[in-house]
């Protein structure tokens, strides 16, 4: 019965091919360092779930961030597992991060034909900041407001157009209620947004073509 | 199709093309420049804040301490009535007329105390030090603390706040 559901939808999905190709496709003979962009990935995947779930209860507002996330902490049940997740995940999945690039560089996978898979991987890192920095203002405490205003202040010492991008930043020349809400529509929608579309095309080019080998004495 | 509708300069493949490019174009920027307006313009509006703080009596301000005070302004971000808080540092010296820091430091924007103990200004933030008269000793900040222009009527010291 499950097999006649199975090739019914696999005639019409091509889901054997979508599992051979992704699953199934040939690896050289690799080592652990190569499993840290899926361990990277899976941590990407647990920031969005656990994320998601703390935005049942976070509330953006200068009014209402700390003490709500005082409720998540003490008021819901599992609040601290999700936002404890949430917080060293966060911190695991740029270590990660870093370490997979570290690989990259130290066994020249970087070079031709996986270019472009580097640029989208510097994207993504770069993305991956944003996200720290962003999340960082987001519980709307003390260490959270120096943070951002010192964060925000390094972006003002850029020559020519430093306060216009403090302005951009903050929402206006102080931190303020439009920070925080602007933070907080970066760190859940436009960077995920484009994460989503980045890793996508990271990982199309990983399967396209292929990953590369441990270098030898030769090479 | 008979040569006589023929275009001689464009076929139809070429001009769907370009119709649809330009069509295409048009659509991204009619919600793509609003966008970006949108986005930045809270960065745009300008607020200029000019006004003169009353530090009261000079008297109660103490010889060769740098002395904080204190004040809230109300000030309005976007939709959100909040407010800050500032914070001056009074310097008084004999035969002198006061000097008047602000507490933001130089570097980037922390705020310093006054160290009585090693008669200094401190930032937490980056471990930045200024002497008694805003110099900065070590640390990372690029310009002596700020001073606010001041003003006696009387007794009475008032400090020019201007911002924007």
């Amino acid at each position: 019965m499950a097999e006649n559901v199975f090739s019914w939808l696999d005639e019409r999905l091509g889901l054997k091919t979508i599992y051979d190709s992704i699953l199934d496709r040939k690896v050289p003979k690799v080592n652990w360092w190569f499993t840290l962009g899926s361990a990277s990935l899976f941590l990407g995947v647990m920031q969005g779930i656990t994320g998601i779930l703390l935005s049942v209860y976070y509330v953006p507002t200068p009014d209402h961030a700390y003490d709500s996330i005082t409720f998540i902490m003490t008021g819901v049940q599992f609040g601290w597992l999700i936002r404890g997740m949430h917080h060293w995940g966060a911190s695991l999945l740029i270590m990660t991060a870093f370490i997979h690039m570290l690989r990259v560089i130290f066994y020249g996978a970087y070079k031709y034909p996986r270019e472009v898979t580097w640029i989208t991987g510097v994207i993504l890192l770069i993305c991956a900041l944003g996200m720290g920095f962003t999340g960082y203002l987001l519980p709307w405490n003390q260490r959270s407001y120096w943070a951002t205003t010192v964060g925000t202040e390094i972006a003002g010492t850029v020559p020519w157009m430093g306060d216009f991008l403090l302005r951009i930043l903050r929402g206006g020349p102080d931190l303020s209620a439009l920070t925080l809400s602007r933070f907080f529509s970066l760190h859940i929608w436009i960077f995920p947004a484009i994460i989503l579309t980045v890793v996508f095309t990271h990982l199309y080019l990983v399967i396209r073509l292929g990953i590369s080998n441990v270098p030898d004495q030769d090479s | 199709m008979p040569s006589k509708y023929r275009s001689p300069v464009l076929d139809r493949r070429s001009f769907v093309k370009i119709v649809s490019t330009a069509l295409g174009s048009m659509m991204a920027a009619i919600v793509g420049l609003p966008a970006i307006q949108f986005f930045i313009s809270p960065a745009l509006t300008k607020t200029v804040g000019d006004e003169w703080i009353s530090l009261g009596s000079i008297d109660n301000y103490p010889m060769d301490i740098p002395t904080m005070f204190n004040f809230t302004l109300r000030k309005v971000n976007g939709w959100e009535k909040s407010s800050m808080s500032y914070g001056a540092f009074v310097l008084r010296k004999e035969g002198e007329d006061p000097v008047v820091f602000s507490d933001v430091c130089t570097h980037l924007s922390c705020r310093v105390s006054w160290d009585d103990e090693i008669n200094q200004f401190f930032c937490p933030c980056h471990a930045a030090f200024f002497d008694q008269l805003g110099n900065v000793i070590s640390g990372p900040p690029p310009r002596p603390l700020d001073q606010y222009e001041i003003k006696l009527e009387g007794d009475q010291l008032f400090i020019h706040l201007r911002e924007g």
